[in-house]
């Protein structure tokens, strides 16, 4: 990895509010995403966490303040990874389909897939360990394969930053763990930024570089060590063994 | 044998074929991504609102499609843009679009024509219907439904997967939501003059259930989907022929008796 990606700045918050109809959430917000950052997005149900991640991928305009993205980013190429919904849960497609529909961002009409899609689609299946799988069924998968194959489609869209919504709800224990440590793999050996909305504050402080708590009408960002010792996390993450 | 070659003999028996396969083969393809995205009352819905459209047309004396069509085009938009976040529900909207444009359409029919066979065959669907100009439409806009759904196959899968993740990536959810609405508009209305607004929505629900039972790829199910549709209007426009029962619904219990196989099937399989 050089330098210069190294420093990337992803994605700049500034001196934003968020909301609906003028109603303003968050407030003041401020803080950055960077190359080899790690961020969780922690805090209590209807604390406008997922307003937040609304914002962060461009999908609702912030009432006041300016969020900024890299050029990368502004074509769209975000690796998202969604709550699942009902629907998807017998929805008959195979691994292979859904992974290679992560790279519909770009460009309009597309009658078939090009062999440099597919090759990449192959290869982030093979990362992510679900190569085997890829003529298998998507609904006959495990919570936790299922999970692999969204992370691989958000891979295909984007490699370099992944974008995640409560990954792990609705997994066992044994494949949030799994999950865990994957993300951590894609953090540490490939470089890839994360930034991430989970209710499991454990891990959330055990893999983040970086936590921002979502409180009434606060907010806090700044390293684990550093959200430990400040009032909010005193109180939210105080039940750490 | 022969009487079945002397079923051809007859122009509106040939042109049923043309309209139906084409109808269809076009129901089939986009009953996949209808059904997967939960709106299988869709057809069921727009074919009583085109139905309520058609009515108020022929009471005014209007050509009845230039009518209905841009009527069911905008009810299709409306209903496919309800999602769950809507304060009522997809289908609670659904199913109040569908009785209202009902119960229109049989108030203003008794008040002016009474029910006329053009009424009835609207309900139930005749072959006879079909005229020379009405299979020109069809084909034509068949053929244009078909090949929307070829171009935009990727990106209709795209969003019927998962709304969220293709509108994060940047494809414009809304207009391909919209393009679907309008192809699935058209299709209702040309395949009620034949099916009947009663049965029509079955030519969207079937066989994509159907193909579904037995295909775990969504390219697999949505090409079983359209084979399994096309053979079964084929068969069940012959039977309905031959025993002389109505078109729409022999062509309905055949698509039931495909269903019942696939569950069969899949059952075996497991």
């Amino acid at each position: 990895m050089n330098e210069k990606k190294n420093d990337k700045l992803w994605i700049d918050c500034r001196d934003v509010s968020l909301g609906y109809e003028g109603h303003a959430i968050w407030q003041g917000l401020t803080f950055q995403v960077r190359s080899g950052d790690y961020l969780c997005i922690v805090g209590e149900n209807g604390s406008g966490k997922s307003t937040l991640l609304k914002s962060l991928l461009g999908l609702l305009k912030p009432l006041s303040g300016a969020i900024t993205w890299d050029e990368a980013l502004r074509r769209g190429a975000i690796g998202y990874l969604p709550q699942q919904t009902k629907a998807q849960k017998d929805f008959p497609a195979t691994v292979y389909e859904v992974v290679l529909s992560g790279f519909l961002s770009r460009g309009g009409i597309r009658l078939f897939h090009t062999p440099a899609e597919k090759s990449a689609a192959l290869m982030n299946m093979g990362k992510l360990g679900i190569l085997e799988l890829k003529d298998r069924c998507y609904r006959e998968l495990s919570g936790g394969q299922q999970q692999r194959v969204l992370l691989a489609r958000a891979l295909c869209a984007a490699g370099e930053l992944l974008v995640l919504d409560e990954p792990v709800t609705g997994l066992d224990p044994a494949a949030a763990l799994d999950l865990y440590r994957t993300l951590d793999y894609l953090h540490k050996q490939e470089g890839i930024a994360i930034v991430m909305v989970t209710h499991d504050i454990r891990s959330a402080l055990r893999y983040a570089t970086k936590i921002l708590h979502a409180g009434q009408n606060k907010w806090f960002c700044g390293t684990p060590e550093e959200y430990l010792a400040s009032p909010l996390g005193k109180r939210f993450g105080g039940d750490r063994v | 044998m022969r009487l079945l070659l002397q079923m051809f003999m007859y122009p509106f028996i040939v042109r049923a074929f043309v309209v139906g396969i084409l109808v269809s083969l076009c129901a089939a393809l986009l009953g996949v991504p209808l059904v997967l995205k939960r709106y299988s009352m869709i057809g069921d819905g727009l074919s009583h609102v085109s139905f309520g459209a058609l009515s108020i047309a022929l009471a005014c004396g209007w050509a009845p499609l230039p009518v209905s069509i841009p009527v069911v085009i905008a009810a299709a938009i409306v209903l496919l843009r309800m999602t769950e976040n809507s304060p009522m529900g997809a289908d609670a909207a659904i199913a109040v679009a569908s009785a209202s444009a009902l119960a229109i359409g049989v108030i203003v029919t008794s008040v002016t024509t009474g029910m006329t066979t053009d009424v009835d065959s609207y309900m139930f669907g005749s072959i006879l219907a079909m005229d020379r100009s009405d299979v020109a439409l069809s084909v034509g806009l068949s053929v244009a439904v078909l090949v929307l759904f070829g171009l935009f196959y990727h990106k209709l899968f795209a969003i019927t997967f998962d709304e969220s993740f293709s509108r994060a990536t940047g494809v414009k959810v809304g207009l391909y939501n919209t393009l679907l609405s309008v192809l699935t508009a058209l299709t209702i209305v040309l395949g009620m003059r034949m099916m009947g607004a009663m049965l029509i929505s079955s030519l969207v629900i079937f066989p994509a259930l159907s193909a579904m039972r037995i295909r775990k790829s969504f390219r697999g199910v949505v090409i079983c989907a359209g084979i399994m549709s096309v053979i079964s209007f084929c068969v069940g426009l012959t039977l309905s022929y031959l025993i002389s029962t109505p078109v729409g619904a022999t062509v309905v219990v055949v698509n039931l008796a495909v269903f019942l196989c696939c569950c069969i099937v899949r059952a075996l399989k497991k």
